[in-house]
């Protein structure tokens, strides 16, 4: 199919803008609008949230169902049932996001890495050529559309998880430490996915952001564990994700892990701001 | 108006843009002309602001581009370079654009109606053909009503329509005394477009005038005589400083059913040339002045900067054209 193809410049559809409303919107509104716009209008991002509600629900239906098959049951399933049974609300949270999280990964990854893929950045760059103006809006649109949804899907899960496990490991959301652990863990995903975008920012290229981003969340506690000593213990605390994964668990005092589920948080959002920051320091320097 | 000062721009030791300095000026069609790799792209990008140079600067009716508030409604580009999501729809695309200046809605339509692109809005970007995806980016410059505007390499892809409403769209916007800076490497496409020229090779300016005194200025003029009697004429012109050149029989183009010889002159007139041979009695088939084309314009003036980059420099002003009526790079060492 091709487009009709004007006969003339049609001058008289192309009205002069000087005297063109601003739209009632303040510059930063704006670029909200935009990015906004950037996100909902491609499939790749549209698509990557809905695997991630997908699979988050899905695996926490999943493995609750298989554990609560095999309660009482199986080859070392007093450790196993003891270690939910003390603290039910990590497992049931656990069993949807740890997989779930990769989705958000990419997510945050591909809003960032797209851009500069399909060369889209020009055009962004263009409009907005002091560029940190853009990569905040691009920041506060993803934040606030990650909150919104990850903090509906660790409602759900929690629900749903603790209705299937109820008959074993009964939790309800006002136990103590209950409530923070739901609504961390939508904070979590929240700044796990400004963390990905961070890295795809300092990356630019998907499969490498990707990569280095799963690699930071799935690989390193596995290594950091092959330490020998109290080191692995010491370096995976510090780890972005094991760190900040904290605060969807029940344990509140610093003898079960080396930080509270609060610093944990505080640790993952250090390493994110660090990330960003790199990521604005190199919008700035670099060519387009 | 647009003001490019000084600008210098290397990419890992290799200079892409070095010390160009031009105007672009308001109500005409400036035609921003080099071969490829000449630097045209590159120095649209420093002009815009996607690439920092090395040293020098660029103004937009004296703001550099970061400076401009809501610069999509003081300058239009259309960058050679994709820089459209293929996943995304035409509309969208425009849509995102517009709502960072601040347009509203309606003006993403009013420009897909400017281009002729209303009926595909909703399709992805990325199912356009070369010609579609141009008049896309031409949308997108269009769609703040810019003053100024930078077009790389737009008519590629276009098939004669598009290239001639590419071209008709230019004309019109810089009657409207808006400033038009529009690059190719095609001479004879910006021989019917551009008002005026900016030439460079290897990154430094060549010639910055109007396009027809470039066309003059850089190239030979020559005077095509054929006479029967060349052997008496040749000596005559000689005496007077003109330059002859036989041109072979079989490599005359020119040559019809004609067996007289012709001859290639330079550096004297065809009316001095016509005077001498009718003191001497000396019969003349033919003697007609030879325009060069703007191809042949462009050649000679870049053809300095292709092989020998070091001359280039400095531009024509003053410099007499160079003698160099078949470009043998033999012939050329200047």
């Amino acid at each position: 199919m091709t487009a009709p193809a004007p006969t003339s410049p049609v001058p008289a559809s192309a009205p002069a803008l000087g005297t063109a409303p601003a739209g009632g919107v303040s510059g930063f509104g704006r670029l909200l609008a935009s990015e906004w716009t950037k996100i909902r209008s491609v499939r790749s991002t549209v698509w990557t949230l809905i695997a991630f509600v997908a699979v988050t629900v899905g695996f926490e239906v999943l493995l609750t169902s298989l554990i609560s098959a095999s309660w009482n049951s199986g080859p070392n399933h007093v450790t196993r049932d003891a270690t939910i049974s003390a603290d039910p609300v990590n497992f049931i949270m656990g069993a949807g996001i740890n997989l779930g999280q990769l989705t958000i990964c990419v997510l945050g990854v591909l809003l960032i890495t797209t851009e500069y893929g399909t060369g889209v950045i020009r055009a962004s760059l263009l409009a907005v050529p002091r560029r940190w103006p853009m990569l905040t809006a691009k920041i506060v649109v993803f934040a606030v559309l990650m909150l919104v949804v990850s903090e509906i899907v660790v409602f759900s899960i929690f629900f749903i998880g603790s209705a299937i496990m109820h008959s074993h490991a009964p939790v309800s959301f006002g136990d103590p430490g209950v409530s923070r652990a739901v609504v961390g863990a939508g904070l979590y995903l929240t700044v796990l996915g400004l963390f990905a975008l961070g890295i795809g920012g300092l990356i630019r290229h998907t499969a490498g952001a990707v990569s280095t981003v799963i690699g930071v969340v799935l690989v390193l506690p596995i290594l950091a564990g092959l330490l020998p000593g109290s080191w692995g213990e010491h370096i995976n605390a510090y780890l972005p994700e094991q760190a900040g994964s904290l605060i969807a668990t029940h344990a509140e005092s610093k003898a079960a892990h080396l930080l509270t589920p609060w610093e944990g948080f505080g640790v993952l959002c250090l390493w994110t701001a660090l990330m960003l920051a790199g990521a604005f320091y190199l919008l700035h320097r670099r060519d387009a | 108006m647009i003001e490019a000062c000084d600008l210098t721009k290397s990419y890992g030791g290799k200079v892409a843009v070095d010390h160009l300095s031009f105007i672009v000026q308001p109500g005409r069609v400036t035609g921003f002309l080099g071969p490829n790799g000449a630097g045209k792209s590159t120095t649209m990008r420093l002009i815009l602001g996607l690439d920092r140079p090395q040293s020098g600067s660029a103004t937009i009716d004296g703001k550099s581009y970061d400076e401009l508030a809501n610069p999509l409604r003081t300058v239009g580009a259309l960058l050679e370079a994709k820089s459209v999501h293929p996943g995304r729809s035409a509309r969208n695309h425009l849509l995102f654009l517009a709502q960072s200046q601040g347009l509203p809605a309606r003006r993403v339509d009013e420009v897909l109606d400017l281009v002729g692109l209303r009926a595909v809005a909703g399709k992805r970007a990325g199912t356009f053909s070369l010609g579609m995806s141009q008049r896309l980016g031409i949308a997108g410059a269009m769609l703040g009503d810019p003053r100024v505007l930078l077009l790389d390499e737009p008519v590629n892809g276009l098939d004669p329509e598009g290239v001639l409403w590419i071209r008709n769209l230019m004309k019109y916007l810089a009657s409207e005394g808006r400033t038009i800076l529009v690059s190719s490497h095609l001479m004879n496409e910006m021989a019917v477009t551009a008002d005026h020229l900016i030439v460079i090779g290897r990154g430094k300016l060549i010639a910055d005038s109007a396009t027809a005194d470039v066309i003059a200025r850089s190239s030979e003029q020559s005077v095509r005589v054929v006479s029967p009697d060349a052997v008496r004429l040749t000596p005559l012109i000689e005496a007077e400083g003109g330059k002859v050149t036989p041109v072979a029989q079989s490599r005359d183009p020119g040559a019809s059913a004609d067996p007289a010889p012709a001859l290639t002159v330079t550096g004297l007139g065809a009316p001095r040339i016509g005077e001498l041979a009718a003191s001497s009695s000396v019969v003349l088939h033919e003697l007609s002045p030879q325009l060069a084309s703007l191809e042949e314009a462009f050649m000679e003036l870049t053809a300095g900067s292709l092989e020998f980059g070091e001359h280039g420099q400095g531009g024509p002003p003053g410099e007499p054209a160079t003698p160099a009526p078949a470009a043998t790079p033999g012939g050329s060492a200047r």
